[in-house]
């Protein structure tokens, strides 16, 4: 097992500096550098772009840049934003538990609601539910994100006044900020209702970034359980006159699930792309505008170092995946 | 049941055609796709003689007129007009063209290189193989949004660069898939045998082992289509779509998104038109990898 | 195990200074909903307006300030100044009394005196300043300005006295002072930052003398201000000011409309009739000191050709662009460089009227009846002087196409639009400008100089002699009305040889709730919110 684990964290380094290299190339090659988007339609005295070049460290050759990248890496060290002075590590730590928060939230959403479907339209095959929930998911997985969310908000926000416009807790609310999520520092905080008011302004973002994952897991689930259900030893389950409820979540269930595991671990990816445009939509402080903005003002270290921190993130949840999958199945873990 | 149908089939057995089209015509949902899609490549093809005006003509006085049913919609604007007052029905229906388009280009442009990598991977598992695979899982470890915006920022917006970001950014499924399906064939019988038999590499790889991969390939075919019409609209709502005056749908809905409180329907048609296409060759997916593969009825 | 033990420690002290502030009464708190985070507190290392609202407008000031709602300059902790005659030197007189903010990180020890001006200058000024390399981006600002190239030196010549000494006469210069990069910080805050090593606190927790003093900003979310109850010039009226950041503009309206704001900012021109037609909000306007234009690049044949720009100008149809992009009465047509409302604009200057056949004649006369090829540049986001560049991009073509020009309109993402543009790849672009010190001079000399043309954002790429000659004197004289004269003239050759087509001086609109009184629009586009007060 362990040189299996040897194996695949081995695998891991070459596709780390692949990363790196990748997105320091990458934010290189568009066209316009920090200083020039910094000036905007102002002037930029040729001398002063020099200058402001060699501060930045951008006037070296390439390949040293990339050096002295890998250099700072080494360090632990992932640079200051361009743009606010700010480090990185701490640009991101103060939006990535937004971004956190609101993938759990809806995972939790997509998760619970997929299971449960996916289950029921499983037991009920043929039925009208089954045609329902299969019907209605694959519906939420040709979803335009952007244009569900426009509509949400226009609906319960805007319409009916269910739910907050926007925003992750109502400004009347003075919230230090702790851990960063808000649901925990709301908790903290002690104010009436801030915990409430946090909650409420979750719901429409959650149930945007969710529905394509809920899609996803209700189809995973219905097919997976009913793939189970056919096995030999949930028949024997039954022969041996367990309770239906006990055959269906002790036995089926629960092998069922180890696919749709595989696929929560996949969506942790669709996640954080899908949250790019959920968060637009929302003004959720999150890393997915971070990003986009910071791509816009040519940011280099916040680009770099931003898609690098995600792109590690999304490397882990797939190797705990992988790992899981090979203490799950014997087969795996002596592939090659 | 198993035994009942191959007798049956014993006695009349049905061309592989025919046989896939039973199949895939069992799926109702499967066929109401593939009829919408039958009317929307005809709109798409027809588009000229089917739209009542011209898509980019602007009748300025008739700036965002509700649709006709509405008060103060006008018959000869159907579906109403947009915010420079172009015919919104004439727009949706040449944008069929430009998201099908879209589709379609970026399908073949993933998938023929894909499937090159994939067999390459596949047939190369000691220096070539590992090599290509490290790089797609670089690829699939950026998220795929950030990766398009980046690659059509460096391009610079546009139809072809929205297709070849988008392309690019699907390959990584494609070698993936193809790779495990060649890995999967190679030590079958029937490939020893062609590899004594003294078959050269290429009819190894695109003539003996191809053809036994199809199957996944197909359905991820039709699910990365309509994930590049949803992709184009995501990037035309990021304003990095295709360049206007042209009437493709994503770039239709995120221009008119400042409108939405004043004239729903230039939000609302485009979305939904979007929706219902991916509905549609979605449901055509879901029957397709019925029809073609039993055993990959179980995945997602 | 004490590293353990702290987080938890903090977490009992957050509860505990939690519970002890009461939610403030809502009529001493302000919520803007506001367009985009500030991009950090050290207003001298940043451009944009958004920065500026946060800093420059809150928790600085200024030796001169400009009066609210106007281009008219008044006192502010300068409280007089004299000119020397030969317009080189200025005395500055400050103002006594002056006190810096008292905060968590910050405990002033004295007021505000000469050194903290020398300071605020010297440090973008002197490269041997301790303080000038400590800014990695530069000071974008006074270097767009070239304050280094005017300011021969600044002299300390008493406690509450300073002088500055120019190389060159300029007319603008008090103007430029009221800007947001001559802001007064406190040098003795810096020295302390600076024998710490934390100098790069400067730009996260600000310290000024202004009306309202930095909390805490929560990136992308919201910058919190309190009252400065020590104000000079008396406590503000708001006890919180709180800045919520929502980049979305139908988001900021329906904020606004469920109360959640009280001032919703930059509000889409086609949203101001549903804002008016609520009885709950109120919508300011004020001609600002905008102007979108397309410029002609005058180095791309045949649009060297002086005729073919004119044709261009006759052909485009200006008033439905008017009505498309802003809505009714939402801009007013461009005929000029800056806005009628400036001084130094001329009355008797009309635009171009929309004439195909005259257009279409003076293309022929240019040898090019059957038209010819270009490409419409343009951006894909939207900005105040150009809220939906799409709109326009299409409506030029569409234009274009009745007099046979074949236009293809191209999308640069806007770091590279201003990239390509200031290397003169374009034909025409769609551009704006917003005037930051009510000057003629801040819109002609940056936009249509011939070094403006050598530098390239001059994206007409127009050097005119004779226009050159007309606003660099005019730029020297202290007399407005002289001034003004040199002005029309230089006007009239601008109109003439139309290297832009002036579109719109669109308004500038904030949308708020019916009980904020005392907001007032600047026309500079900044918006400051320290005289406001809640009366329900």
């Amino acid at each position: 097992m362990l040189s299996f684990i040897a194996r695949r964290l081995g695998l891991l380094i070459p596709t780390f500096f692949g990363v790196t290299l990748l997105t320091f190339a990458l934010i290189r090659m568009i066209p316009g550098d920090p200083v020039e988007v910094m000036m905007g339609e102002r002037r930029v005295d040729p001398i002063m772009h020099a200058e402001a070049m060699e501060r930045l460290g951008l006037n070296k050759p390439l390949y040293a840049q990339y050096l002295d990248y890998i250099g700072q890496l080494a360090r632990g060290d992932l640079g200051e934003s361009l743009r606010t002075r700010e480090s990185v590590w701490s640009e991101f730590l103060t939006l990535f538990p937004a971004t956190v928060e609101l993938a759990l939230a809806a995972l939790l959403f997509a998760g619970s609601l997929g299971l449960i479907a996916g289950v029921v339209a499983a037991l009920k095959r043929g039925s009208l539910f089954d045609h329902g929930v299969m019907g209605i998911s694959l519906a939420g997985y040709s979803m335009p994100i952007f244009w569900w969310g426009l509509l949400l908000i226009m609906f319960f926000s805007v319409g009916l006044g269910w739910t907050p416009v926007s925003g992750r807790i109502d400004l009347l609310y003075d919230i230090e900020p702790v851990t960063g999520f808000m649901l925990i520092d709301s908790l903290l905080s002690g104010e009436e209702g801030a915990f409430l008011d946090a909650l409420r302004h979750l719901i429409l973002p959650a149930i945007v970034l969710g529905t394509i994952p809920l899609a996803v897991i209700a189809r995973m689930t219905r097919s997976a359980m009913l793939e189970v259900l056919r096995e030999d030893y949930v028949r024997t389950a039954r022969a041996k006159g367990l309770s239906p409820a006990r055959v269906v979540f002790v036995h089926g269930l629960r092998n069922a699930l180890i696919p749709v595991l595989t696929v929560f671990g996949l969506q942790v990816g669709a996640l954080l792309a899908g949250a790019v445009l959920t968060e637009t939509i929302f003004s959720w402080p999150g890393i997915g505008k971070w990003l986009i903005e910071s791509i816009g003002a040519r940011d280099y270290p916040v680009v770099q170092n931003g898609i690098l921190l995600i792109a590690c993130l999304v490397i882990l949840v797939n190797f705990v995946v992988d790992i899981l999958y090979g203490l799950a199945n014997p087969r795996i873990r002596h592939q090659k | 049941m198993t035994a009942a149908t191959a007798l049956d089939q014993a006695l009349l057995y049905p061309s592989p055609l025919q046989e896939f089209w039973q199949a895939f015509a069992h799926n109702k949902g499967a066929l109401a796709g593939l009829l919408f899609m039958i009317v929307l490549v005809l709109c798409a093809l027809f588009a000229p003689w089917l739209a009542p005006f011209d898509p980019s003509e602007q009748f300025r006085e008739f700036m965002l007129t509700p649709p006709a049913w509405l008060a103060g919609g006008q018959w000869q604007f159907l579906l109403g007009t947009d915010e420079l007052g172009r015919d919104l029905l004439s727009r949706l229906i040449h944008g069929a063209r430009l998201s099908l388009l879209i589709g379609l280009a970026s399908v073949v442009l993933s998938l023929l290189p894909g499937i090159l990598l994939g067999l390459i991977a596949g047939f190369f598992p000691r220096l070539l193989g590992p090599g290509i695979m490290r790089l797609m899982d670089i690829m699939l470890a950026l998220p795929s949004l950030l990766l398009a915006v980046a690659i059509v920022a460096i391009l610079g917006p546009g139809l072809i660069n929205t297709i070849f970001a988008i392309a690019i950014v699907s390959l990584p499924a494609y070698v993936r898939l193809t790779r495990a399906a060649v890995m999967g064939e190679l030590n079958r019988d029937y490939v020893t045998a062609a590899r004594l038999a003294g078959a050269s590499l290429p009819r190894l790889m695109l003539v003996t082992v191809l053809p036994n991969c199809m199957a996944p390939l197909i359905v991820q075919a039709t699910l990365s289509f309509s994930a590049a019409i949803l992709d184009a609209a995501a990037l035309g709502f990021l304003g990095l779509g295709v360049q206007p005056p042209t009437p493709e749908w994503g770039t239709m809905l995120a221009s008119a998104r400042d409108y939405i409180e004043r004239a729903w329907w230039v939000v609302t048609l485009p979305g939904l038109t979007i929706l219902l296409s991916v509905l549609a060759i979605n449901l055509m997916g879901d029957g397709l990898r019925d029809a073609l593969d039993p055993k990959l009825k179980n995945a997602v | 195990m004490s590293n353990a033990l702290r987080p938890f420690l903090r977490l009992l002290l957050c509860g505990a200074l939690a519970a002890a502030s009461q939610v403030y009464a809502a009529g001493a708190r302000l919520v803007v909903c506001s367009e985009a985070s500030p991009e950090g507190f050290d207003i001298v290392q940043y451009t944009a307006a958004t920065t500026a609202d946060a800093t420059a407008e809150t928790v600085f000031e200024r030796l001169v300030g400009f009066a609210p709602g106007s281009t008219a300059l008044i006192p502010a902790l300068a409280e007089r100044w004299q000119v020397s005659a030969d317009g080189l030197s200025y005395t500055f007189h400050l103002r006594q009394g002056v006190k810096f903010h008292r905060t968590a990180w910050f405990t002033p020890s004295r007021e505000l005196n000469a050194d903290d001006v020398l300071w605020s200058f010297q440090r973008q000024l002197d490269p041997q300043h301790p303080w000038h390399q400590l800014s990695v981006r530069g000071f974008p600002y006074a270097e767009a300005m070239a304050i280094a190239q005017l300011i021969e030196r600044i002299d300390k010549l008493g406690e509450h006295r300073v002088r500055f000494v120019l190389k060159h006469p300029e007319a603008p210069f008090l103007a430029n002072l009221a800007m947001g990069f001559a802001s007064i910080y406190s040098a003795e805050y810096a020295g302390q930052l600076l024998a710490q090593g934390k100098s790069e606190q400067l730009n996260r927790l600000p310290v000024g003398t202004g009306p309202l003093v930095f909390e805490r900003y929560a990136k992308d979310a919201q910058v919190r201000f309190r009252g400065n109850p020590e104000h000079w010039a008396g406590a503000p009226a708001l006890e919180r000011l709180i800045f919520a950041i929502t980049p979305e503009p139908n988001v900021r309206q329906q904020r606004l409309k469920a109360g959640d704001c009280q001032i919703a900012l930059y509000p889409r021109p086609v949203d101001i009739p549903t804002l008016k037609a609520d009885p709950a909000l109120r919508v300011l306007e004020l001609d600002s000191l905008l102007v979108a234009y397309i410029g002609i690049n005058t180095r791309h044949p045949p649009l060297d050709d002086v005729r073919v720009r004119q044709a261009l100008n006759l052909a485009f149809d200006k008033s439905a662009y008017i009505r498309a992009q802003y809505g009714p009465g939402g801009a007013s047509p461009a005929v000029a460089p800056y806005p009628p409302t400036l001084w130094g604009h001329d009355p008797a200057l009309s635009g171009w009227p929309h004439d195909l056949a005259r257009a279409r004649q003076l293309l022929a006369e240019a040898g090019h009846a059957d038209g010819f090829e270009l490409a419409i540049w343009t951006r894909p986001g939207g900005g105040p002087t150009n809220p939906n560049p799409g709109i326009g991009a299409q409506m030029l073509q569409a234009d274009l196409a009745a007099i046979g020009i074949r236009a293809e309109i191209r999308v640069f993402e806007w770091g590279e639009l201003i990239k390509r543009a200031k290397n003169g790849e374009h034909d025409l672009v769609f551009m704006g400008w917003a005037g930051d010190n009510g000057d003629p001079d801040n819109f002609l000399t940056p936009n249509l100089s011939c070094a403006a043309a050598q530098s390239g954002e001059n994206q007409a790429g127009w050097c005119h002699a004779e226009f050159d000659a007309l606003i660099a004197r005019a730029r020297q004289l202290p007399d407005q009305a002289q001034r003004a004269a040199l002005y029309r003239r230089a006007l009239a050759i601008f109109h003439e040889q139309a290297p832009w087509i002036p579109l719109a001086h669109p308004k500038q609109f904030s949308a708020l709730r019916r009980d904020v009184q005392g907001f007032v629009l600047s026309p500079m586009g900044s918006n400051n919110f320290s005289r406001v007060r809640r009366e329900p």
